[in-house]
Formats: C-alpha cells, sequence, structure tokens
C-alpha cells in the first residue's frame, strides 16, 4: 500500500465533478451526437428507409413478382401504382421496398464483415510487425491481385447466386483496404509515448491492443465502413448486371437500375420510362449519403476532444 | 551514501540493425559500451546533445527496446544483496520491476492516451499491478496522488486534452508515483514546457523525491536544470560516458574536453562574469553513430587530441574520488 494512500471522501470529489464531466463515457458520446444536426438527420432518414423496405410490404397486397398486364410502362401516379410500372407490369413502388430490404441488408452486412476483418488483420499486423506482418501484408497482396470476376463467376457456377453468396464475395475480396489503412495507422500509435508507457508498467498486448491502439483506429475505420457500406450496394448492383447477384424476379434497387439501363433511351412504344431508374436511383442515393452523415457524426461523437459549435 | 549503488548499469549496448540495400549490415550504435552507477536516493543526471543516446538508455532500461548487450544490477527495496540483472529477466519475472521502475516521458501531449479519462490512465498501472482491492479504493489513490501532484481530484474525470502543457506533464508524473516505485527514470521532464512551468515540474520531482524516498535517473540537455537538481552528473557523447562526477566538481573542474566545451556553451547573464578566451567551443556537429570507427568517439571535433586518439579508443577510468573520465589526456 503507497504511503501516500489517504481516505476522501469521494462523493464530495464526483460532486464538484458532476455539472459537466461525471458523465459516463456513454453519455458523453449520446450527447455529442444528439448535437451533430447533420448525423441525427442522416441517422432519421436511415430508420425511415429501413422502416420503409421492412414494414412497407406488409400494407400492400401486390407481391414484387405480381405483374399488371394492362399496365406496362404506366408513368407513376397511375390508378394503384404511385410509383409506376415496369415492362411486366411489376409494380415499382412494391419493387422498391422489397429491393431495399436485399440491398441494406447486403450493404450493411458487408459492411460489418469487411470492417471487423480488416480491423483485426490490420491490428495484429501492425501492432506485432515483423513476421507477422510480413505473412499477413504479403496475404493482403496475394488477395489484391486476384482477379475478382473470374473467381466469382466460377463461384457462381458452383453455389449458385444468392444474397449470401454475394456478401461472401464482397467481404472476402474486400476486407484488404480496411487492413492496410488500419496497419499503417496502428504502424504510428505503437511508436507513442502513451502506447511505451503502457508497455513500461507491464501491460499486457492485449489490453494494449484494446485499450490504446484500437480507440485511436476507431474513426477512421467507421468513416471507412460507411464508405464500403456505400461501396457494397453499388458493387451488388453491378454483380447483378453480370447475373451474379440478386436475379429477377427478385428485386434489389441495384438491378432494378441495370435492368431499366435497357429502355433509357426510350422503348418500343416512343416513351422515356425515367421512372424505372429515378426511385431505385433516389433511394441508392439517400442511403449512402445519409450513412455517409451517420459515419461523420459517430467519429466525432467518438472523440473526445471534438466539442461541437453549437 | 557511498555504500554500494542502487543501480549499476555494466557495459549497456543497444544498436540497432540497418538494412543498407546491398551493403552489408550495418548497426547504428546509439549505446555502445556505458558504465553506470546510481547510489539509493540521489539523482544522476545523464546529459548530452541530441542524438548521443540519452533517451535510448532509458528506454533501454524499461526494456522497451531489447538491450543488445550489457548488464543492469538492480538491488531493491526488499531484494537480496547482490542484486538482480533485469535484462536476464523473462517478462513474467520482469513484472514487479515494471511497477519499481518508472518512467517520466517527455513529450506530455503524446503520453498521454487521448481516449481515455485521466482516472483510467492512472488506474491502468493500478490494476495491472494489483493494488487497491476496489474500484473504490482505486479511486480514492487517484484522488490522493492527484493532489500530492497538485492538480485537483475532480480531474479525474477529466480527459488529457483538457489540461495545458505542465498539468498534462503531472499527469504523467501521478501515473507512475502512485506505483510507489524505487527507481524513476526522468527522461527530459521538462524539456517541452515553457519556462516558468518548468520550474514548477522540478519543484515537483524534488519534493516527489523527498516524501517517497526515490532515486532519480534524470536525462537531460538544459545544464541549468541538470545542475539544480542533481546530485552527480554523467556527460554522454556519440553513445558513450566521457565523464562522471559530482555535480559540483564537474562544474567547477570539468576534465574532459567535450564537458568543458559544453559547460562554455552556457550563456552567462553577466557580462563582466564572462571569462573571456577561455571557452573552448566544440565545433562541427556529432558524428554519424552508424558503425562507428575505433578510436575516441570525440577525436574530430576535440581541441585537444593527439595522436593516440585517433589510434584506440579510451576507457572510463577513475582519475580522482568519485571522478570518472574517459580521455587519453589523463592516462
Amino acid at each position: 500500500m503507497p504511503k501516500f494512500f489517504y481516505k476522501r471522501k469521494l462523493d464530495e470529489i464526483e460532486e464538484k465533478a458532476r455539472p459537466v464531466h461525471i458523465n459516463s463515457y456513454r453519455q458523453l458520446v449520446w450527447t455529442k451526437f444528439k448535437s451533430h444536426k447533420l448525423a441525427l438527420f442522416g441517422a432519421v432518414v436511415l430508420i425511415g428507409v429501413a422502416f420503409f423496405t421492412l414494414l412497407g410490404p406488409l400494407f400492400v397486397e401486390v407481391g414484387y413478382e405480381d405483374m399488371d398486364f394492362s399496365n406496362l410502362f404506366s408513368p407513376p401516379l397511375t390508378e394503384g401504382h404511385p410509383f409506376g410500372t415496369d415492362e411486366l407490369g411489376h409494380d415499382v413502388l412494391v419493387r422498391v421496398m422489397y429491393g431495399g430490404r436485399i440491398s441494406l441488408f447486403v450493404g450493411f452486412a458487408s459492411a460489418v464483415i469487411t470492417t471487423l476483418i480488416g480491423t483485426i488483420v490490420g491490428l495484429l499486423s501492425g501492432f506485432y510487425g515483423g513476421i507477422v506482418d510480413r505473412l499477413l501484408m504479403r496475404f493482403v497482396d496475394v488477395m489484391l491481385s486476384i482477379p475478382m470476376f473470374p473467381i466469382l463467376i466460377t463461384l457462381t457456377l458452383v453455389f449458385g447466386s444468392g444474397i449470401m453468396n454475394i456478401i461472401l464475395v464482397l467481404t472476402v475480396f474486400g476486407w484488404m483496404g480496411v487492413s492496410r489503412l488500419v496497419r499503417g495507422l496502428v504502424l504510428s500509435i505503437r511508436e507513442t509515448e502513451y502506447v511505451m508507457s503502457a508497455r513500461a508498467m507491464g501491460v499486457r498486448n492485449g489490453r494494449i491492443i484494446l485499450r490504446h491502439v484500437l480507440p485511436n483506429v476507431i474513426p477512421i475505420v467507421i468513416v471507412s465502413a460507411t464508405l464500403n457500406m456505400s461501396y457494397a450496394i453499388l458493387a451488388e448492383s453491378s454483380l447483378s448486371y453480370l447475373g451474379l447477384g440478386i436475379q429477377p424476379p427478385m428485386p434489389s434497387w441495384g438491378n432494378m437500375l441495370q435492368r431499366a439501363m435497357n429502355y433509357i433511351l426510350g422503348t418500343t412504344t416512343g416513351t422515356n420510362p425515367w421512372w424505372l431508374t429515378v426511385f431505385p436511383g433516389f433511394f441508392i442515393f439517400i442511403t449512402v449519403l445519409n450513412v455517409n452523415f451517420l459515419g461523420d457524426g459517430l467519429r466525432d461523437a467518438l472523440d473526445p476532444k471534438f466539442v461541437s459549435e453549437s | 551514501m557511498k555504500a554500494s549503488p542502487m543501480v549499476e548499469i555494466k557495459n549497456l549496448k543497444k544498436w540497432f540493425p540497418m538494412k543498407s540495400g546491398f551493403k552489408s549490415k550495418s548497426n547504428l550504435k546509439a549505446v555502445d559500451g556505458v558504465d553506470l552507477h546510481i547510489y539509493g536516493g540521489e539523482t544522476l543526471g545523464l546529459v548530452g546533445e541530441s542524438g548521443c543516446g540519452k533517451t535510448t538508455i532509458g528506454r533501454t532500461l524499461i526494456k522497451i527496446y531489447e538491450p543488445t548487450d550489457g548488464e543492469f544490477l538492480y538491488r531493491g527495496g526488499d531484494s537480496s544483496e547482490g542484486g538482480v540483472d533485469i535484462f536476464s529477466l523473462s517478462e513474467s519475472k520482469m513484472r514487479p520491476f515494471r511497477r519499481e521502475i518508472q518512467m517520466v516521458f517527455q513529450d506530455p501531449y503524446a503520453s498521454l492516451n487521448p481516449r481515455i479519462t485521466v482516472h483510467d490512465i492512472i488506474s491502468e498501472g493500478l490494476r495491472v499491478h494489483s493494488m487497491g482491492k476496489s474500484r473504490e479504493e482505486r479511486k480514492s489513490m487517484i484522488a490522493g496522488i492527484l493532489e500530492k501532484v497538485g492538480l485537483r481530484p475532480e480531474y479525474m474525470y477529466r480527459y488529457p486534452h483538457e489540461f495545458s502543457g505542465g498539468q498534462r506533464q503531472r499527469i504523467g508524473i501521478a501515473r507512475s508515483m502512485i506505483l510507489n516505485p524505487g527507481l524513476v527514470i526522468c527522461d527530459e521532464p521538462v524539456s517541452a514546457l515553457d519556462v516558468s512551468v518548468q520550474a514548477q515540474v522540478i519543484n515537483l520531482l524534488e519534493d516527489l523525491k523527498h516524501d517517497f524516498g526515490l532515486t532519480y535517473l534524470f536525462i537531460a540537455h538544459d545544464l541549468a536544470v541538470v545542475k539544480h537538481i542533481c546530485d552527480r552528473i554523467s556527460v554522454m557523447y556519440l553513445g558513450r560516458i566521457v565523464e562522471t562526477a559530482e555535480t559540483d566538481q564537474l562544474f567547477d573542474n570539468p576534465l574532459h574536453p567535450y564537458t568543458s566545451g559544453l559547460l562554455s556553451s552556457i550563456p552567462v547573464p553577466n557580462p563582466h562574469m564572462r571569462k573571456i578566451g577561455k571557452r573552448e567551443i566544440v565545433k562541427g556537429d556529432i558524428p554519424s553513430p552508424v558503425d562507428p570507427p575505433e578510436t575516441c568517439r570525440f577525436v574530430k571535433r576535440c581541441p585537444r587530441a593527439f595522436d593516440r586518439c585517433c589510434k584506440e579508443s579510451p576507457s572510463l577510468r577513475e582519475v580522482s574520488d568519485g571522478h570518472f573520465v574517459s580521455c587519453f589526456l589523463y592516462d
């Protein structure tokens, strides 16, 4: 027991600190997040989109496969079809709702998994260095040099196309960027004096990584995770285009866009069905944009140094 | 006090291997055969210009850098006679000494993790070394040490960015002192602070030393600070100790040409006190520590070098009581 140990009314100390500082970290983060108006807006919009896609289909009787043959290419606000119909008489509104489930799920799941894998690999590689670093980084190089599409085609031939396969492919080929990013940051954090101090006191490596290194890479990781989500939503659409993604008649925002491309210059009937691209495109746009707003707000809220101007 | 030293460092070497393309492997010899001894309760100053290896010594002693060669005998408060060679210990056996030997870092802005509170920064060491039975008890220990270093206890809930440089350095000092160490390595603890704050932190370090019975290895390049706080001083040049003596003796009677050059570089405020013509200016820059030749390290800049200095390397010899110098002039 140190010689200077003496009892002091902790309550009294906490009373003095309470007005500003005693808030738990979680409260602090929440307070700051709330004051970030754009992030709050982003969160609200995303929750709205989620409700729209998850609960929306419960209120309509038409399924995404149902066709209305009397209304092909009917424009928005046609009776019974607020967003219009496509070349087969599918209701665009219904397909946007069902497609959103798939796009959001693919985007979210692959963003989370790639970020997780990339962060873990980057932390280990950067922190331990030496042979661990060399092995992991050469593996990253190998992964980056594998052409994605031939592998994809093979995989689809073997396993068939499906949501899980898309997520699998997007994560297997998507984590390397994050890992390089994190590794670079860890290399500099590893040499800081606060990490040295922890080492000098005998803190174990695992704890140093979790306590000192990880919190300092989190802001960058969050931003890259939001970018990954946008990327995954868009990548799914290009995979669908190659026939490797979500297959019609099942809709996703991506494959709706891709199919609409065939008619963008006008149809046999002479009209330009803009609603086929605008609606799924709009949803991709607001989702990606608001995910980025949300990520921005999270990054600021998690940084104790950041004090919002408001 | 002149009994057996508490810390004995023998022939400490720290070489950093360098890869240089197709050439054969060379070594950056940051520390190359250093002998130091520190008596219990004293402050040993370690001075030298930038790049001479002072910081490397500090970091090697707490095994942030793995030593290339040498012994570090430590006779702590309750360990048996003869001491322990810290360098030969495994990481698990080293653990108690990671509490016993503490370090105060140079840069108060880089030495505190910006993402955790002061409480978490200071309590980390307590948790590692199982000090304090409960969270409440640790909290009151932290409150105590914060008051001791001159900060308000309620500051424990704040984050490092809310403090000034001097306050941050006090937090760093609290982090080390709460572990009740025997030896504290101060790695230029005040060089990043402005002058008025330097004095406060120096006084704090002296008070703590007195109250807790500490021993300091005080690494610095500011001679005024060193003269004020140190009992004995070792002067370092390019990875080696060139002279060790008691503070007064070193300042009054510097033997090594490098030491006298270093001392005459101290500006004298009063023009009438300046010793005109007696200044020995050391010219040139510190040479590269990459594979230095086996001569006297100082020979290229030494005003009093003679032919022997270019042929062999002098070793540290005791020329008078407690005054060690590494120079052929005194052979």
